[in-house]
C-alpha cells in the first residue's frame, strides 16, 4: 500500500456519540495535508486518533503500511503539535528542543548540537538559552515545530498551531511553515477552521463536516468543483439557489426557482425531480445594465438591501430566495453606483459558473 | 507576671494609643486616610484587618514565643536564682550534666537526631504515598469523581487525633487487624511487635498530615497542562521521565510546601509518638514534654523547645536552598 498514513473505515465514537464516521483516506508520503472544518467536526479527534491519544473505534489506521492499532503515542512515528503548544515552561528553548533526543538517550553535547542546527533551521540561532516565556508567540510557534522535528518523525500533525497568532503572523507563519515542510520532506498532518490558510498551504484537503469526510481535493478542485452543499456553502462565499430540477440536457441541468429557470452544470448526475441547490460564486455575478443586452437565461431580478463601499469594490446585498441574500461584488469605476437601496436590479451568470448540487445543509456563516 | 511581658505591652498600649490622645487628632485622621490601603478598605475594615492580624501575630503568636525564648536563658531549677541569665539550659542538651560519665548529653542528642531523621522518613513516606493519589485527582479524573475522592480524603479527619491515633494502636496491636490476618494467612508464625519497631508510630505520623500533603501538590499539579503530559507522551517519554522532568518540576512549589508543614509537624508532634511510640523509644517533644509539666522547669523546656523549632527551620531553609525553592512560592 501507500506509505503515507492510512484511514479505513475509521469510526470513532464517544459513548453513543459519533464525533468521526467512517473515514477513509489516504494521505501520501510527503504530502502537506489539511483537515478543514467548522469547530467541532471532529477534526482534532482524528489527529489524536493518528498520534496515538485515542483508537479508533471501528477501522484500521496505518502509517508506513503497517497497522497501529495498540501502539502508543510515545511509539509512533509521529509528532503532534498543540494547539496551545505545550511547550515545557520550565525549560530551556534548547531542552525543550532537545527533549525528545534525551528520551531517547543522545548525550548532552550531541543534544546541543542538534537543538542547534534545528534552531538555525527555524531562524532563533543561538537563542537556544533563553526561557520560553521570553520568547514571542512566532518564536515560540517555531520552537513547537522544531521539538517536534527533533525527533525525526515521519508525520507531523499539527492542530490549527496558527490559530492563536495575530492575522499578519498568520500569514508570515502560513509561508514560513511551507517552506519548512519542503525543506524536511515529511508529511505534515495540519488541521484548520480557516480555509484561507488550508487552501494557500495544503497540496489536498479534506473538508469536514459533524465527523464526514466530505470531499478529499486540492485547493482548486474544492473551492471550484464541491460535490456537496456543504462544501460549496463552507469553502469561500457561495450563493444558494433552491429548487427542483426540471430538465437534465448533457453536462447541464436547470432548476425551478423563485426566481426562474437557472441552468448550471451537473456534476453529480442529478435527475429530473430532485431536490437541489444551484450555487454561483459572488464572482461570477455580475449586473446587467441596459434592457438590450440582457441574455436569454441565468437572470435574477431582485431587490437591493444593502451596499457596502470596500474601496477597489462595492459589495451589493439583493433579496435571495431564502433568508440568506445574494451577494456579489461589481468593481468601483470612480463613480460609485447608480444602484440604490429599494430599488430592483437584474444580475445573471454564466452557465458554467454555476453548478447544482444535491440538496443538503450549508455551512453556518 | 515578668517584667517582660508588662514592658511589651505597654509599649504596644502607648503606640495604639498615643496618637488618638494628641491634640491634632484631626490631621493624624487626614494623614491615616492617605494611606492606600485605608483608602482602598475603609478606615473601619482597615482598622480591623490591622487589629486582627496584629492580635494574632503580635499577641498569640510573637509575644509568648519572645517570652518564652526569655524564659530559655534563666535559671528555671529549684533553687536557680531566677533574674540571672545563663545559658545552662542550652548547654544541657549538648553536655548534660558534668556529674556525668560521658561529655555529652548522648542521650538527648540520640533523641534529637533521631526525631529528625524519622521525620525526614515520615515527609518521604507521606510523599511517596501523596504524590500519585495528588496526580491521580488532579490529572486523571473529572469533576465529580474527583470531589468523591476528596471528601473520601478529608471525612476520617473529623476523627480527633488521638482517637485515630489509638485506632493504629488497634490495627498494629500484637493481636489486632494487620497481625491477625497476617497469621491468618500463614505468613506469620508469631506476632510482630509493630509498636515496638516504632511501625505504628511512622504510620501513624505519616497517615495524621496526610492531607497537608495531598492538597497542596494536588493545586499544583491540578493548574499543569494536560498537554504538556501528552506533549512528553509524544516525544516518546515514559511515565516516569514525564513525572521527573515535566509534572514534579512544576509542582516543585506544592511539593515543598507539603513536605515543609508535614516535615515541621512530625517533628513537632506528640500525641501520636506518646500513644503509638514502643516503651523504649521518645519522641523529642515528650523530653520537652517532661521538662514542662514531670520535671517542672520550663526554662529548660524552652530552651530544648527552640534548639527544636530552630534546627527544623535551618533544616527546611537548607533543604529548599537545595531544591532551589523560593519561600515565596510555598504560598502559592
Ligand atoms: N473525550 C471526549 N469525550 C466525549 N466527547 C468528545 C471527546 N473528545 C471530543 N468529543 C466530541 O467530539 C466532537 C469533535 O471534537 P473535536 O475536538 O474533534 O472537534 P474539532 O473539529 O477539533 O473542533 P475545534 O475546531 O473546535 O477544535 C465534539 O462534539 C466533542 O464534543
Ligand atoms: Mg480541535
Amino acid at each position: 500500500m501507500s506509505s503515507g498514513v492510512d484511514l479505513e473505515h475509521v469510526t470513532i465514537r464517544f459513548g453513543d456519540f459519533t464525533a468521526v464516521d467512517d473515514a477513509n483516506l489516504a494521505i501520501r508520503k510527503g504530502e502537506f495535508f489539511s483537515f478543514l472544518g467548522p469547530s467541532g467536526c471532529g477534526k482534532t479527534t482524528i489527529l489524536r486518533a493518528v498520534s496515538g491519544f485515542n483508537e479508533p473505534t471501528e477501522g484500521t489506521i496505518r502509517i508506513n503500511g503497517s497497522d497501529m492499532r495498540g501502539i502508543g503515542p510515545n511509539k509512533r512515528p509521529t509528532a503532534l503539535i498543540f494547539q496551545n503548544l505545550a511547550l515545557f515552561p520550565l525549560m530551556s528553548v534548547a531542552d525543550n528542543i532537545a527533549f525528545g533526543l534525551e528520551v531517547e538517550g543522545v548525550k548532552y553535547i550531541e543534544r546541543r548540537r542538534r537543538a542547534e542546527e534545528l534552531l538555525d533551521l527555524i531562524a532563533l540561532s543561538g537563542q537556544g538559552d533563553k526561557m520560553v516565556s521570553e520568547l514571542s508567540g512566532g518564536q515560540k510557534q517555531r520552537v513547537a515545530i522544531a521539538r517536534a522535528l527533533a525527533v525525526e518523525p515521519e508525520v507531523l500533525l499539527l492542530d490549527e498551531p496558527l490559530s492563536a497568532l495575530d492575522l499578519k503572523l498568520r500569514q508570515h507563519m502560513r509561508s514560513e511553515l511551507r517552506n519548512i515542510q519542503q525543506r524536511v520532506g515529511i508529511t505534515f498532518i495540519y488541521i484548520t477552521h480557516d480555509q484561507g490558510e488550508a487552501l494557500t498551504m495544503s497540496d489536498r484537503i479534506a473538508v469536514m463536516s459533524a465527523g464526514v469526510i466530505e470531499q478529499v481535493g486540492d485547493g482548486s478542485t474544492i473551492y471550484n468543483e464541491p460535490e456537496t452543499a456543504f462544501v460549496a456553502s463552507f469553502v469561500g462565499e457561495n450563493n444558494p439557489f433552491y429548487g427542483k430540477v426540471v430538465k437534465v440536457d448533457g453536462e447541464y441541468a436547470q432548476i425551478q426557482n423563485k426566481f426562474g429557470l437557472l441552468r448550471g452544470r451537473n456534476t453529480q448526475d442529478m435527475s429530473v425531480g430532485d431536490s437541489a441547490i444551484l450555487f454561483v460564486r459572488p464572482e461570477a455575478l455580475s449586473l446587467v445594465e441596459g434592457n438590450d443586452t440582457t441574455p436569454a437565461e441565468n437572470v435574477i431580478e431582485s431587490t437591493i438591501l444593502a451596499e457596502e463601499f470596500e474601496g477597489p469594490s462595492i459589495h451589493i446585498h439583493m433579496e435571495g430566495d431564502t433568508e440568506k441574500r445574494i451577494s456579489f461584488s461589481v468593481s468601483n469605476e470612480g463613480k460609485g453606483t447608480h444602484l440604490k437601496v429599494g430599488d430592483t436590479a437584474k444580475i445573471c451568470f454564466e452557465v458554467n459558473r454555476a453548478i447544482v448540487l444535491p440538496e443538503g445543509d450549508l455551512a453556518d456563516e | 507576671m515578668s517584667d517582660f511581658l508588662s514592658v511589651f505591652l505597654a509599649v504596644v498600649l502607648a503606640l495604639l494609643v498615643a496618637p488618638m490622645l494628641q491634640k491634632n487628632t484631626d490631621t493624624v485622621w487626614a494623614n491615616l486616610r492617605q494611606i492606600t490601603f485605608v483608602k482602598k478598605n475603609g478606615v473601619l475594615v482597615s482598622t480591623y484587618l490591622l487589629g486582627a492580624v496584629f492580635i494574632w501575630v503580635g499577641l498569640m503568636i510573637v509575644a509568648p514565643q519572645l517570652y518564652m525564648v526569655d524564659f530559655s536563658f534563666r535559671d528555671g531549677a529549684i533553687g536557680g536564682d531566677p533574674e540571672a541569665y545563663t545559658l545552662k539550659n542550652y548547654s544541657y542538651l549538648i553536655f548534660g550534666r558534668d556529674s556525668d560519665e560521658n561529655l555529652f548529653n548522648l542521650l538527648h542528642l540520640q533523641i534529637f537526631l533521631k526525631t529528625i531523621l524519622a521525620s525526614v522518613g515520615v515527609t518521604l513516606l507521606a510523599f511517596l504515598l501523596c504524590y500519585p493519589i495528588a496526580y491521580y485527582l488532579a490529572q486523571s479524573t473529572k469533576g465529580g469523581t474527583t470531589r468523591l475522592f476528596l471528601i473520601a480524603l478529608i471525612l476520617p479527619f473529623w476523627v480527633n487525633e488521638i482517637l485515630r491515633a489509638f485506632a493504629f494502636r488497634i490495627l498494629f496491636g500484637s493481636s489486632g487487624v494487620i497481625n491477625v490476618v497476617l497469621m491468618g494467612m500463614g505468613i506469620l508464625d508469631e506476632p510482630i511487635d509493630f509498636i515496638k519497631a516504632d511501625i505504628a508510630m511512622y504510620a501513624g505520623l505519616s497517615y495524621a498530615y496526610i492531607l497537608l500533603m495531598v492538597f497542596p501538590i494536588y493545586n499544583a499539579i491540578e493548574s499543569l497542562d494536560h498537554n504538556q503530559i501528552e506533549a512528553a507522551r509524544d516525544l516518546g517519554s515514559p511515565w516516569w521521565r514525564i513525572h521527573y522532568r515535566v509534572v514534579i518540576p512544576y509542582a516543585k512549589p506544592g511539593i515543598a510546601s507539603g513536605c515543609t508543614m508535614v516535615f515541621m509537624l512530625s517533628a513537632g508532634a506528640l500525641a501520636v509518638p506518646q500513644i503509638l511510640g514502643g516503651p523504649s523509644s521518645l519522641w523529642f517533644t515528650q523530653i520537652i514534654y517532661d521538662w514542662f509539666f514531670t520535671g517542672g522547669d520550663w526554662s529548660r523546656g524552652s530552651a530544648y523547645a527552640f534548639v527544636l523549632l530552630f534546627s527544623c527551620i535551618i533544616f527546611v531553609l537548607a533543604v529548599m536552598k537545595f531544591f532551589k525553592v523560593n519561600l515565596g512560592e510555598l504560598a502559592k
